[in-house]
């Protein structure tokens, strides 16, 4: 296992490695690049509707514009904050309802059907009521979002704590252990990998449940910059509204793969 | 001697949608203080049905269980029990793997922990306290097991096949080790195990169980003479294959 010189054909197999590497990463910008500049010609050369479609520069220039007056943070920041308030929410309660559900065999199984249901429903169509219900404010996009995310993760959770080890369980209780000792030295610890592989599923989920509830109830945002922007047909604004989008989505992924591989 | 251990007329049965199981009917015996005990039988006996009534995991449904005496309810004996695996937490170090026993019952203070550290010691563990389990051997693992049991002080150990994950090398080497501290240690020890012959190289005496329900059989006594007193010397002793023979027969009637 540990060699120290690594021998010719291990130097050989490496230096393929690194090649195939270099290629998947040239390959991904290629893509990239194409699409950006194919786009930005066709608008040119009025092959499509840059009005419409948009295009790279416009977008660009409108993000500049934007950023110049300050405008686009504001509505970044909303929906970051909106994001990660409705996250914190959605995994405190994800636990803690996971713990109740594993805690007590019955509790778990009255609610059983109760949770399938609510997690099958779509939850846009709540959207409408919450407004009614909460206002037309910052909570309901909130709200909108935990409910999004947290049945199926109370699903997930609870699901994966059923299946602890139970001769992990046995060892507890036969070094006199108590059901509350099972809970934080068994179930707990043995659980952060499913928990923090569930928080990046919900991460994505919150977004979505953010950009649902801005469509609806808010006053900044980029849910709400979108549906401005269609309003009054500034597709650049939209575009680039869901360009950012995306690279907020990779980042809050990114952010937690980070944490997986620091804890894990 | 006293008997450490008295069980008498034990029934155990597992309920179901759908059914009833009977497990163990009416099992009966002594383990004297000090001594090691083996139970052998076909799998599905109830061997370990039995160990789990032994530690007070589950009540039994007819009999009694006395530890010096006492009903072991009462009894403020210390029960310690070794799990077929070692089921050492990776999230832990070593150290804080066998500090474990002591941290539930609330009874990790400094001279606690100083006596963990010599028994790492003795065991040839010291330089591991702070690895995780995944970087030790199984015998390793399993040595370290024995530590988190033993840093509990039990007055009875009881070992459910502590040696069957393991393979046939290490098994007979880690066997050969634990069984030894065990008896250095003057631990009354029940071992529960489907390997007939690695109970004749461990056990004073054996109780052959029938297939279920589990029914004593009988119980066998196994001498050596005193050059024989290890487990691997055992298997070279030339009372080594009568015994086996004995204990193969036994199991095979009736069967």
């Amino acid at each position: 296992m540990i060699e120290t010189h690594p021998t010719l054909t291990q130097q050989e197999f490496l230096a393929k490695e690194r090649q195939h590497k270099l290629q998947v990463r040239i390959v991904r910008t290629m893509i990239f690049v194409l699409f950006l500049s194919i786009w930005e010609l066709c608008a040119d050369l009025e092959m499509i509707d840059a009005f419409i479609f948009g295009s790279p520069s416009r977008i660009l220039s409108c993000f500049i514009q934007m950023a110049a007056d300050g405008s686009i943070f504001l509505h970044m920041g909303v929906t970051l904050f909106e994001t990660l308030i409705s996250f914190f929410f959605v995994v405190l309660i994800a636990v803690l309802c996971a713990i109740l559900l594993w805690s007590s065999r019955s509790i778990a199984e009255v609610l059983e059907p109760y949770l399938v249901m609510l997690n099958s429903l779509p939850k846009s169509a709540l959207a409408p009521l919450l407004i009614v219900w909460l206002g037309n404010n910052m909570r309901t996009v909130i709200v909108a979002a935990v409910s999004v995310a947290v049945f199926g993760s109370i699903l997930t959770l609870h699901t994966g704590f059923s299946q602890t080890d139970p001769d992990k369980i046995k060892l507890i209780y036969s070094l006199g252990g108590s059901r509350k000792d099972v809970l934080t030295k068994v179930l707990i610890p043995s659980s952060i990998p499913l928990i923090i592989s569930n928080m990046k599923v919900n991460v994505g989920l919150c977004l979505v449940g953010v950009i649902i509830g801005e469509f609806l109830s808010a006053k900044a945002g980029l849910g709400y910059l979108i549906i401005y922007a269609s309003q009054v047909f500034k597709m650049d604004m939209l575009v680039m509204s869901i360009a950012i989008l995306c690279i907020l989505s990779t980042i809050l992924y990114q952010a937690i793969a980070l944490l997986e591989k620091r804890y894990l | 001697m006293k008997a450490k251990l008295e069980v008498r007329n034990l029934h155990y049965s597992y309920h179901t949608l759908e059914g009833e199981t009977q497990a163990l009917s009416n099992i009966s015996f002594d383990v004297k203080d000090g001594e090691f005990f083996a139970i052998v039988g076909p799998s599905g006996c109830g061997k370990s049905t039995l160990l789990s009534l032994l530690c007070g995991l589950i009540e039994p449904e007819e009999g009694t269980i006395l530890i010096d005496g006492i009903p072991r309810q009462d009894s403020d004996a210390v029960i310690g029990y070794m799990l077929q695996r070692d089921h050492l937490f990776e999230w832990r170090t070593i150290l804080s793997n066998i500090s474990l026993g002591l941290e539930i019952s609330h009874r990790l203070d400094e001279a606690a922990k100083e006596r963990l550290l010599t028994m790492l010691d003795t065991y040839g563990l010291l330089q591991f306290k702070d690895a995780r389990p995944s970087q030790l051997s199984g015998g390793m693992r399993q040595r370290a097991a024995l530590i988190r049991t033993m840093a509990l002080k039990p007055d009875i150990l009881l070992l459910d096949e502590p040696f069957s994950a393991l393979d046939y090398q290490t098994r007979l080497e880690v066997c050969d080790d634990i069984s030894s501290i065990i008896r250095t240690e003057k631990k009354t020890a029940i071992l529960i195990t489907h390997d007939l012959s690695e109970a004749i190289s461990v056990a004073d005496r054996i109780l052959i169980l029938t297939s279920r329900p589990g029914r004593v059989k009988a119980v066998m006594e196994v001498r050596f003479e005193p050059e024989f007193d290890r487990p691997l010397s055992r298997r070279n002793a030339p009372e080594f294959s009568a015994y086996f023979n004995q204990l193969w027969k036994e199991l095979k009637l009736h069967d």
